[in-house]
């Protein structure tokens, strides 16, 4: 069981900058997060995009900005559990909150504050008859282990940068590879394209364009997909098909988690402290709503410096506080680190 | 101030709205859905209007003149499901006088 004091559901920006509003007041954070690295949408989406609107930012890679959060949070230590999605919720006697991921992982905190952006992201799934049925039975949208292909027939459907990089990483290991993609250009990183064109040439991959695959063939696992070009139809015998269509967000289980929902988004108390109908729970950045919400980066990092003073006095009701500022107070770390301004030097004048 | 302009969308439920539309707020047709809201929020303009989610995807249903598709909503679209000749990313058309009229529809969501 993993013990902290705030346990923060997604890793973006709002969520990260909360570890730093916490360390401010001595709490320690947690974060879970459904992708396998953390920043969110801007390390998952656009991490190459400018945005303009960060304050005393005149423009910053959103890479950039989950880098420099990334640094400010350090001396905070933060423990991560990353690349599985916040299942269920269970509060306790003492009032404290256990979540539990799709793995199986316990956390638990008396805080929980979702951060969770506008939900955990999960493979979007083509559109073919029965592929539910196939679902562990030989498609697979999500490539967790490389060598389980080891020998095996694979055909990979998708044209972007996770269709193109597997296809040249599994020619070593599968027995061979097909890529299918509905156009003759691919949009993932030039040098991964010419890759995987001199993979072609070599006839290591099999690249079929433009083309689609319309249907699953096989008794209870995969045997053949069929596959539509250019108006004909034909199959290709494989074992495996992994359609590799990227990623889209959805709330997932949070929305079974008793809390009050409105427009796809928590609804909080705005006025206060952002917590929701759940006392204990809070909800901040993209993921909450209430009148007047923007969801930008800038209003998440106020979002959550509110809720973290608020979630110190949920925590220590008797203690009295009054916020520091860092050029006052510096920032001491959990790692003996110490950051603070220089003091004025006095000197006479004889 | 310029004129506003006459847009009709048709939601993913099938019904159709004639809207509004200012042409001099630099908007996009996502952000026009999403301000009537005419779609739930979560489930248009994900990406926020980079073209890089087919959240927005629209079907344009009058003889307007678009503007050329760019190659990053070309390589969209190819992974978009739902797809007609006549799709476009909502998010990559700008609003401006000349498509007094325009009428579009939302393709499902998915």
């Amino acid at each position: 069981m993993i013990k902290t004091d705030i346990l923060i559901i997604g890793a973006g920006p709002t969520g990260l900058f909360t570890v730093f509003e916490a360390g401010l007041l001595k709490l320690k954070c947690h974060l879970i997060d459904a992708l396998p690295q953390p920043g969110g949408q801007c390390a998952e989406i656009y991490p190459k995009k400018p945005i303009y609107d960060i304050p005393a930012f005149p423009e910053i890679l959103a890479g950039d900005l989950v880098n420099n959060l990334m640094k400010q949070i350090e001396p905070f230590q933060p423990g991560f559990t990353l690349g599985e999605r916040a299942e269920t919720i269970k509060k306790q006697e003492d009032g404290s909150f256990i979540v539990t991921t799709d793995k199986g992982t316990q956390h638990q905190a008396p805080i929980v504050a979702i951060a969770g952006g506008l939900g955990s992201f999960e493979p979007r799934k083509p559109l073919i008859p029965n592929i539910e049925k196939y679902e562990d039975h030989g498609v697979e949208y999500i490539i967790r282990d490389p060598e389980f292909y080891r020998n095996k027939e694979v055909v990979i459907a998708g044209g972007g940068d996770s269709a193109l990089d597997w296809s040249i990483f599994l020619t070593d290991i599968a027995k061979s590879v097909t890529l299918i993609h509905r156009r003759n250009e691919f949009r993932g990183a030039l040098d991964s394209v010419e890759k995987v064109q001199e993979l072609k040439n070599l006839g290591k991959i099999d690249v079929i364009t433009p083309a689609e695959v319309i249907d699953i063939i096989g008794e209870s696992n995969v045997e053949a997909v069929s596959i539509e070009k250019n108006g004909e139809v034909f199959q290709k015998k494989c074992d495996h098909f992994i359609p590799l269509f990227g990623l889209a967000p959805k709330l997932g289980p949070i929305a079974d988690w008793g809390l009050e929902i409105e427009k796809n988004a928590i609804k909080v108390d705005n006025t206060l402290d952002y917590q929701t109908n759940i006392p204990g729970i809070y909800a901040i950045g993209d993921v909450n709503t209430y009148p007047g919400k923007l969801k930008l980066i800038l209003c998440g990092f106020h979002e959550a410096t509110l809720m973290c003073q608020s979630a110190y006095q949920r925590i220590f009701p008797n203690k009295r506080y009054v916020m520091k500022y860092t050029t006052v107070g510096g920032v001491e770390g959990f790692d003996g680190s110490k950051k603070e301004a220089p003091k004025a030097v006095v000197k006479a004048i004889d | 101030m310029e004129a506003d302009i006459k847009i009709t969308i048709i939601d993913r439920e099938g019904i159709s709205h004639e809207v509004d539309a200012p042409t001099d707020m630099n908007m996009n047709l996502m952000e026009l859905v999403r301000a009537y809201e005419l779609a739930p929020e979560g489930t248009i303009g994900i990406c926020g209007g980079m073209a890089m989610c087919a959240s927005c995807q629209c079907y344009v249903e009058s003889e307007h003149p678009l503007p050329e598709k760019s190659d990053d909503e070309e390589a969209m679209l190819a992974e978009a499901y739902y797809l007609k000749e006549n799709s476009r990313l909502g998010c990559q058309i700008h609003i401006h006088p000349e498509l007094d009229g325009l009428i579009v529809e939302l393709a499902p969501e998915s």
